[in-house]
């Protein structure tokens, strides 16, 4: 790494002046090498959320359903019968940027373990990603590299990747998102928390031997931005290993039913120091390790490398000294390691020892707890801070510009995508990827079905940060209603610019209160999540993305809606408080007439028709169910004609009454609309205006001056244009 | 009817496998790849997955396994065994079968749903997801297979994903009892998870057995 050469050693690994010495005064004391090291990553955005744990607060964890909230590896809501369902959404983007391959498929690797860490068997993967405009060769550089990640992991541990979505968008071009959510399935009562307890028991460390790969990871990486001399960081980077990981998850598992496991917990960022820490503060007593007891890659590691390495595929876990020896046979099984590399203690100090000499000994509560908070100094910009670009003319007619909204890459098929990604394995994929507006997962176990969807429009959030994240929320409430399902918890991972300026610290700071807001109008808990800071390239910082990940419960996975029409002669309707509008909209963003504004959404009104719309779903009233989103009700009736091979024929005249002009009532967005199909009377009965029919050959749409014809092949090869365009994968860019 | 259905580290499918047998008809067990002794199954199903990663080659390490030497005397005495996805790869490198699958040609994993012939000329729809699915196996070797009736599946017209020579998509050993392919008819088998055609492929193994 580029260092100016005589910066103090703190600086070099993230810490301020000011908490250094608060280290040395926690301390009395000044810091040895490990210590520091230890300290510099706990003491990490990444780690502490020294920027963003005030923020957190305003966010409602609490429900009936909820079996565990945030602090826990993954957050749970109960699904009935006994059974839990468990989730969670990381990012990993700034290894990611450097490294697209490694950093997706390290990303799932590592969401994956902290779902079976609480004793959840992983179920499905989603995956929420942003990248720069296609036609970058950077961003097709990359976004080849993260799907081929995602499927290299997910496939080959046998989780399937039911669903997911993706933005491209410039801000994205230096500073790529990879998010990925597992769903994890459990008996309630057997899931284990990460606290460590009971003086004397073992700690034993399993899966991968530790190597230096990923050394620094959460504190050169995640918690600065990227920019010039990225490439010197590749080695930060952690490189998996599915098949290693995929023993380690078994082999948790069968040592969790078999009780033999006082506490488990993963090792991601931070490796042995955030995982020891982290049991050690939640359980209230100390740790020792010895470092020369554990399994190393290479021979000479110094103990503060061993300490902070990001090696994957490795969990820790307590256990009674009576059981290390049933825990070691169990490990020899499944060909994965276990070394006993400590114990606990009453210290509530964590001891670093190598062979008998004390080489760091630092206080829990200052390690894990003692980082500084800090307040935000958010300010409001002026004006739009992002650029525009134009890539349609306004003079385009209504036929082009809808052709040119389905073949944007936001808005196309991600089929190209999906046929990368096992969506099967493990037989409860219900509705397999661009289905239905949310991904269905059977649970027989507990005779139910779970749905999931994964949203944010970090252009939205842009527009109007509060507003925009409400969209975010109302959006997964709309696409679940669609397959007939209640939301039950909500998870999310706020990726956003450096919260030390001020307009990225506003964006941050008003997302979270609309977040917050939009959980309890919809009365969801937050049950976890992941922050994700010093998002920025160059020309400054990332569109501000809240990914959120939500979680809902039907009773009968027979009884769902697809999002595609079903039959010609069905009746069209469109249903709930739609009121479009072309702000933050995909059709602004091509005539390059993005601004700042977004209109304040009326949530009780949206929940009100996401609930209405349910309970039809559930009663087999409707033939097929998709919410208005991307592209407006043109495209969203476009996407049901043409996944279903059937044309429509749509007056938009009720809209145009309510004071839309024929170009909003088309293509405006905004939340709360969904295109219904079914029988006429079901529409009605409902309360939907019935607008349309399905049948034909074209999708003919009526408003005014602005009506359109276009044929069904048309629209098909515009919306499955993706393919062949993500497919010209070059060579990454000459600086990359 | 007693199925057995093999297990790896690193197999995936295993699970689905078990279920597929059980709605098919039957008991159904897991078989730990340790085993040297199948515990008297009728039937065996190598389920699909990444043994041991896929590292080195699919299925060239799961071969040397002692349950897979159980599995070729299993063979040896007539006994069924259906090979799926990775359990096909096992039974080429392990020579129960003939020919190699190799890299898909567009050199990516692929998942869909797949239409596939079968030796009486029914079609049926089973789903693909393989990154290593493309049978290769030389001309004369594929023309004796052909005159023998050893193609057991094909891909329809338009369904061949993989570049498979020939369309192939499954193939069985000369004595017919060692069948595999690259779809994975356990995942057809339950309409609310998409089609029920794979039952006929694990009900032509059950014949086998009777």
């Amino acid at each position: 790494m580029s260092n100016a050469p005589d910066l103090p050693r703190h600086r070099e690994l993230g810490l301020t002046d000011s908490e250094f010495e608060l280290i040395v005064e926690k301390l009395g004391r000044e810091p040895n090498a490990v210590e520091l090291a230890m300290f510099s990553l706990l003491w990490s955005e990444h780690c502490a959320y020294k920027h963003s744990r005030k923020l957190l607060r305003r966010l409602p964890t609490e429900g009936p359903r909820v079996v565990m909230g945030p602090g826990e590896n993954a957050g749970a809501v109960d699904v009935g019968s006994g059974y839990a369902v468990a989730f969670k959404v990381e990012s990993h983007n700034h290894p990611s940027a450097v490294e697209p391959f490694q950093g997706a498929a390290t990303g799932v690797g590592g969401i994956l373990r902290d779902v079976f860490a609480i004793g959840a068997r992983p179920i499905a993967v989603l995956d929420s990603l942003r990248f720069g405009e296609l036609d970058s060769v950077r961003s097709r550089h990359l976004l080849d590299g993260a799907v081929r990640g995602i499927g290299h992991y997910g496939n080959s541990i046998g989780v399937p990747t039911v669903g997911g979505e993706i933005y491209f968008e410039e801000p994205y071009e230096h500073n790529c998102l990879v998010n990925a959510m597992c769903i994890g399935f459990a008996k309630t009562a057997a899931m284990v928390r990460a606290a460590a307890a009971g003086v004397g028991n073992a700690v034993v460390l399993m899966g991968a031997t530790t190597g230096r790969d990923g050394i620094g990871g959460a504190s050169v990486l995640a918690s600065a931005e990227l920019g010039e001399g990225d490439e010197a960081k590749r080695p930060t980077v952690q490189v998996g290993d599915p098949f290693e990981e995929s023993k380690l998850l078994e082999c948790c598992l069968e040592l969790l039913e078999k009780g033999l496991l006082v506490s488990l917990q993963d090792l991601g960022a931070a490796g042995l120091t955030s995982s020891a820490g982290e049991m050690a503060s939640a359980g209230g007593v100390g740790i020792d390790i010895d470092v020369a007891k554990v399994p190393l890659r290479e021979a000479d590691m110094e103990p503060f490398e061993v300490m902070v390495s990001e090696s994957q595929e490795r969990m820790l876990a307590v256990v009674e000294p009576g059981q290390v020896a049933a825990v070691r046979a169990i490990c020899d099984k499944w060909q994965t390691g276990a070394a006993e590399i400590g114990v606990v203690t009453d210290t509530r100090h964590i001891r670093i020892l190598k062979g008998g000499a004390v080489v760091g000994d630092m206080p829990v509560e200052a390690l894990v707890d003692g980082c500084p908070l800090y307040d935000l100094d958010p300010a409001a910009p002026e004006a739009w801070i992002y650029g525009n670009r134009e890539t349609l003319a306004p003079s385009a007619d209504s036929a082009a510009t809808l052709l040119a909204l389905l073949s944007a890459p936001s808005i196309a098929s991600k089929q190209w995508v999906f046929q990368q990604y096992d969506a099967i394995v493990g037989s409860r994929t219900v509705r397999r990827p661009e289905a239905a507006d949310a991904a269905v997962l059977a649970l027989p176990e507990a005779g139910n079905a779970i749905a999931v969807s994964i949203d944010g429009n970090g252009r939205k959030v842009a527009c109007e940060p509060f507003n925009g994240t409400v969209e975010a929320v109302l959006e997964c409430a709309q696409n679940l209603a669609c397959v007939g399902a209640e939301p039950l918890g909500l998870t999310n991972c706020l990726n956003f610019g450096n919260p030390e300026k001020p307009v990225p610290a506003w964006q941050l700071d008003r997302s979270v209160s609309g977040l917050a807001a939009a959980c309890e109008a919809l009365d969801v808990p937050v049950v976890g999540g992941n922050v994700s800071l010093y998002n920025e390239g160059p020309d400054g910082p990332i569109y501000p993305t809240p990914v959120v990940g939500m979680v809902g419960e039907l009773p009968d996975p027979a009884r769902t809606a697809p999002s595609s029409f079903a039959q010609a002669g069905d009746a069209i309707g469109l249903f709930g408080p739609f009121s479009p509008t072309l702000f933050g909209s995909e059709l602004a963003k091509q005539r390059g007439e993005l601004a700042m504004g977004l209109p304040e959404p009326d949530v009780a009104a949206v929940a009100a028709a996401c609930r209405a719309v349910r309970d039809a779903v559930r009663a087999g009233r409707l033939a097929s169910a998709h919410d208005v989103s991307d592209g407006g009700l043109a495209t969203a009736l476009a996407e049901c004609s043409i996944g279903a091979g059937l044309g429509c024929r749509a007056d938009l005249q009720d809209l145009r009454e309510e004071g839309c002009t024929p170009e909003e009532a088309l293509f405006g967005e905004g939340p709360g609309g969904f295109v219904l199909s079914g029988e006429r009377a079901e529409l009605e009965t409902l309360g939907a205006r019935v607008i349309g029919e399905v049948g034909g050959t074209t999708i003919e749409l009526a408003a005014g001056d602005r009506s359109l014809i276009v044929g069904l092949t048309d629209a098909t090869e515009a919306w499955r244009s993706l393919d062949a365009r993500a497919e010209s994968v070059a060579e990454p860019p000459a600086d990359a | 009817m007693i199925w057995g259905v093999l297990q790896f580290p690193g197999s995936c499918d295993e699970r689905d496998a078990l279920h597929a047998c059980e709605v098919v008809g039957g008991e159904a067990r897991l078989i730990w790849h340790g085993e040297r002794d199948l515990g008297g199954v009728d039937a065996i199903v190598i389920p699909g997955g990444f043994s041991y990663g896929d590292y080195l080659r699919a299925g060239a390490i799961a071969r040397f396994s002692p349950a897979m030497e159980a599995v070729a005397e299993h063979a040896a005495a007539g006994g069924p065994v259906l090979g799926i996805c990775n359990g096909f790869q096992v039974l080429c490198e392990a020579g129960l079968l003939p020919g190699a699958l190799l890299r898909n040609e567009e050199l990516r994993f692929i998942c869909k749903q797949a239409d596939l012939v079968d030796g009486e000329g029914q079609t049926l729809s089973i789903p693909i997801k393989h990154g290593e699915g493309r049978y290769y196996a030389p001309e004369e070797m594929l023309d004796a297979l052909e005159a023998r009736g050893q193609v057991a599946y094909r891909y329809a017209d338009g369904h061949n994903a993989n570049g498979s020579v020939r369309d192939i998509a499954g193939v069985r050993n000369e004595r017919g009892n060692v069948v595999g392919l690259m779809p994975h008819p356990e995942h057809a088998v339950d309409p609310l998870t998409g089609s029920t055609d794979g039952r006929q492929v694990f009900e032509a193994l059950e014949r086998l057995a009777a």
